[in-house]
C-alpha cells in the first residue's frame, strides 16, 4: 500500500543548532504511528517540521505522494494533515464552538462553506456540547485537548499529528482521548502520528520509531517492543 | 437641561470623531498588534479624497449629482486608504511582524513621505497613481482561477500592472486638464465645503445641532455596527480574530494568515480613510491634519483597552465628554459662583490645547493604576 506519509532523510536546524539529522519515516493509512524518546531529541521538532512551522534544510516531505516541501502550514492543513500541538492551542478568547468551527476551514470551501458541526465529535467528546458558548482559554486543560482533537478531526484528516496528548491529564480523561483516537481509526481509517510518554498509549500504537539525538535510531513493531528499549527511550 | 444636552452633544460629537480615526486603529494596533505610526496620514488621505471627490463632481457632467457627493467619498475614501494600507502591509509590515520598534520607525518614515507627496505631486496625478495601484492590486484577483493557476500568471498579473499604470496616467491627465485646482503642486491647506443639504442645524428640545456634526456621528455610528457585526459573524471576521489571538496555530488549522494581514490591515487602513472625511468636514485638510489625531487615537486605543472595540468606543466618548467639559469651562457655567482660584485654573485649561494637555495627564494618571486600560481582557487565559 502507498505510503500517506514519507519523510526521506530530513534535516531541520534551530538557528545554527542541528536538531533532525536525516530522518526517515513513514506512515500509511489506518495505522497508528507512534513517536518515542525522552526529552529534548526533537521529537516535536519533527512534527513541527512535518506541519511546516519549521522549515527543513534538507530532505524531502511526501503526503499522499505529493512533495509538500515548499508549502505553508494551512496549505498542508487543506491536503489533509491535522495537527494537535503540545500546548493544545486553543485559540482563546473564541468561545468552544468558534475553535470547532475554525477545525472546518481545511475543508474544500472552508470556513465559509462549512458552518455546521459534525455531531459526531459530541460522541467521541460528550463534554464540549455543553460548554459550546463558553471562551475556549477557560476550559481545563484536559477539556481543551479533548478540543483541540476535535478541531483536527472536523478537518476530515487524512493524517493526524498528536503531540503528547495525554500530558499532564487525569487519567481518566487520558482513557477517553485513547479510546477517541482508536475509534477515529477504526471508524475512518486515517493515518495517526502519535509523539507519547505513556507506556500504555504507546502499546496501542501498530508501529513505533524511537528517537535519539535527532536521528531515528530504532523501528519496529509495537508488540516486539521489548524492556530495554522501553527502558532506554521512555524513561520517565 | 438645555447646559446638560448641549454639553452632552458636543462631547459625543468630539467623541465620535475620535471614535472613528481610532476605530481603525483598534484593529490595526488593537488586534494585530502593529504599530502604525502612518494611520494618521492615512486619515489624511482619506481628506483629501473628500476634497478631489467635491471638484471631480463640480465638472459638468456630474454637477447634478454634486449633493451626493459626500456619500461617494466615504466610499471612495474606504477604498484608497485601504489600498495605501495595503500595499503599506505588503511591501513594509510584512517583514516587520514581531519587531515593534523597526516598524514604528518605518511607518512614521511612511508617514513623513505620505506628507510630503501631497504637497509636491499635484492631486490630479495623485488620483492617478491610486486608481493604479487599485486596478493593479485588485484586478488579478478577480481573475477565474484557472488563470490564477496556471504558470503564466505572472505575465497575466505584468500585462494588469501596465493596463493599471496606463490608466492610472490617462486618469491623472484628465482630471488635471479639466480641474484647474488639482492640476498643480501645493502645500497650502484646502476646504471641503459641505453640500447644501448638511449646511445648518436641527433644532431638538430647544438645542441646536449643527448638522455637520450629526453626519459625523451617524457615520461613526455606522461604522462601528458595521466593524462589529463584521468581527463577530463573518467567516473572515472569525479568521482575523483567529489570527490575532494565535497566528502559526491559525496557519495549522488551514487559514492564509497573508491573506487575513491583507484584510485586516485593509481593513483597518480604510477606516482611517472614513475618518479623514469627518474630519474633512470639521475644518480645512492640510499635509499635517493626521499628526493632530494620531496621538488622540493611541490614547482611546490604550485607555479603551488594547483589543477591545468596546472599551474603544467608551474611551472615545469619554474623552470627548471631558475635552467638552474642560476645554469649553463648562464647569464654570454650572457652578458659577466657585471660589476664585477655582475658577481660575478652570479658565486657564479651558482652551483645546490644554484641555488636551489636561486630559493626557489624567490618562497618564489612569493607566498607572490600571494598565491594561478600561476593559481588560478577563478569564483563566490571562493568567498564563
Amino acid at each position: 500500500m502507498e505510503n500517506l506519509l514519507e519523510i526521506k532523510s530530513l534535516n531541520t536546524y534551530y538557528g545554527e543548532s542541528h536538531i533532525l539529522r536525516d530522518v526517515d519515516l513513514n506512515v500509511k493509512s489506518g495505522e497508528m504511528v507512534c513517536l518515542i524518546g525522552r526529552n529534548g531529541v526533537g521529537k516535536t521538532t519533527l512534527l513541527k517540521s512535518l506541519i511546516g512551522l519549521l522549515k527543513q534544510k534538507k530532505g524531502d516531505i511526501y503526503l499522499i505522494g505529493e512533495n509538500i516541501n515548499r508549502k505553508a502550514p494551512h496549505l498542508r492543513a487543506r491536503k489533509g494533515m491535522a495537527y494537535v500541538p503540545q500546548g493544545r492551542e486553543i485559540i482563546p478568547y473564541l468561545s468552544v464552538e468558534e475553535n470547532l468551527m475554525l477545525g472546518m476551514e481545511s475543508l474544500p470551501g472552508g470556513l465559509s462553506n462549512n458552518k455546521k458541526i459534525d455531531p459526531f465529535i459530541y460522541d467521541l467528546f460528550p463534554i464540549l456540547k455543553d460548554f459550546l458558548q463558553r471562551k475556549g482559554g477557560d476550559l481545563s486543560g484536559g477539556q481543551q485537548q479533548q478540543l483541540a482533537i476535535a478541531r483536527a478531526l472536523l478537518g476530515k484528516p487524512q493524517l493526524l499529528l498528536l503531540d503528547e496528548p495525554t500530558e499532564g491529564i487525569q487519567p481518566n480523561i487520558v482513557l477517553d482521548i485513547e479510546n477517541a483516537i482508536n475509534q477515529i481509526i477504526r471508524d475512518t481509517g486515517i493515518g495517526v502520528l502519535l509523539v507519547e510518554q505513556h507506556l500504555h498509549f504507546v502499546r496501542q500504537a501498530n508501529r513505533y520509531y524511537a528517537m535519539q539525538r535527532g536521528g531515528i535510531v530504532a523501528s519496529g513493531n509495537t508488540s516486539e517492543l521489548s524492556q530495554a528499549v522501553i527502558d532506554k527511550f521512555l524513561s520517565v | 437641561m438645555e447646559l446638560l444636552l448641549d454639553s452632552l452633544f458636543n462631547g459625543v460629537a468630539i467623541g465620535s470623531v475620535l471614535l472613528v480615526a481610532a476605530l481603525g486603529l483598534a484593529i490595526v494596533f488593537g488586534l494585530m498588534g502593529v504599530i502604525n505610526l502612518a494611520h494618521g496620514e492615512l486619515m489624511m488621505l482619506g481628506a483629501y479624497t473628500t476634497y478631489v471627490t467635491q471638484l471631480i463632481f463640480k465638472l459638468p457632467i456630474l454637477k447634478p449629482f454634486y449633493n451626493s457627493y459626500i456619500l461617494v467619498s466615504i466610499f471612495l475614501a474606504f477604498i484608497v486608504s485601504g489600498v495605501v494600507g495595503i500595499l503599506l502591509e505588503k511591501t513594509i509590515i510584512r517583514k516587520l511582524y514581531g519587531s515593534p520598534l523597526e516598524t514604528l520607525l518605518a511607518t512614521w518614515g511612511v508617514s513623513l513621505i505620505l506628507q510630503q507627496f501631497v504637497r509636491s505631486v499635484p492631486l490630479a496625478y495623485g488620483t492617478g497613481l491610486v486608481i493604479s495601484l487599485i486596478i493593479g492590486l485588485f484586478l488579478p484577483t478577480t481573475f477565474p482561477s484557472k488563470v490564477k493557476e496556471s504558470i503564466n500568471f505572472k505575465y497575466f498579473k505584468f500585462s494588469t500592472w501596465i493596463f493599471a499604470a496606463l490608466t492610472g496616467v490617462l486618469t491623472g491627465s484628465v482630471i488635471s486638464s479639466n480641474v484647474s485646482k488639482l492640476s498643480r503642486a501645493s502645500a497650502r491647506n484646502v476646504d471641503v465645503t459641505a453640500p447644501s443639504w448638511m449646511r445648518g442645524q436641527v433644532e431638538i428640545l430647544g438645542t441646536a445641532f449643527p448638522k455637520t456634526r450629526l453626519m459625523i456621528i451617524l457615520i461613526t455610528l455606522i461604522s462601528v455596527i458595521v466593524i462589529t457585526l463584521f468581527l463577530n459573524q463573518s467567516a473572515w471576521g472569525m479568521r482575523i480574530r483567529a489570527v490575532t489571538q494565535n497566528r502559526q496555530m491559525s496557519d495549522c488549522l488551514g487559514i492564509s494568515t497573508e491573506k487575513v494581514d491583507i484584510i485586516t490591515f485593509g481593513i483597518g487602513s480604510g477606516l482611517a480613510g472614513v475618518a479623514g472625511v469627518a474630519v474633512s468636514l470639521l475644518g480645512s485638510v492640510g499635509p499635517n491634519v493626521g499628526g493632530n489625531y494620531i496621538v488622540g487615537c493611541f490614547m482611546v486605543v490604550v485607555l479603551g483597552g488594547v483589543g477591545n472595540l468596546l472599551g474603544t468606543v467608551f474611551a472615545s466618548f469619554g474623552i470627548g465628554i471631558m475635552t467638552d467639559l474642560i476645554g469649553a469651562g463648562r464647569l464654570l457655567s454650572i457652578w458659577p459662583d466657585m471660589p476664585l482660584p477655582l475658577s481660575n485654573t478652570i479658565n486657564f485649561f479651558a482652551t483645546t490645547s490644554m484641555a488636551r494637555v489636561m486630559i493626557f495627564a489624567l490618562i497618564v494618571i489612569f493607566l498607572q493604576f490600571k494598565p491594561t486600560g478600561l476593559f481588560p481582557q478577563k478569564g483563566r487565559m490571562v493568567e498564563n
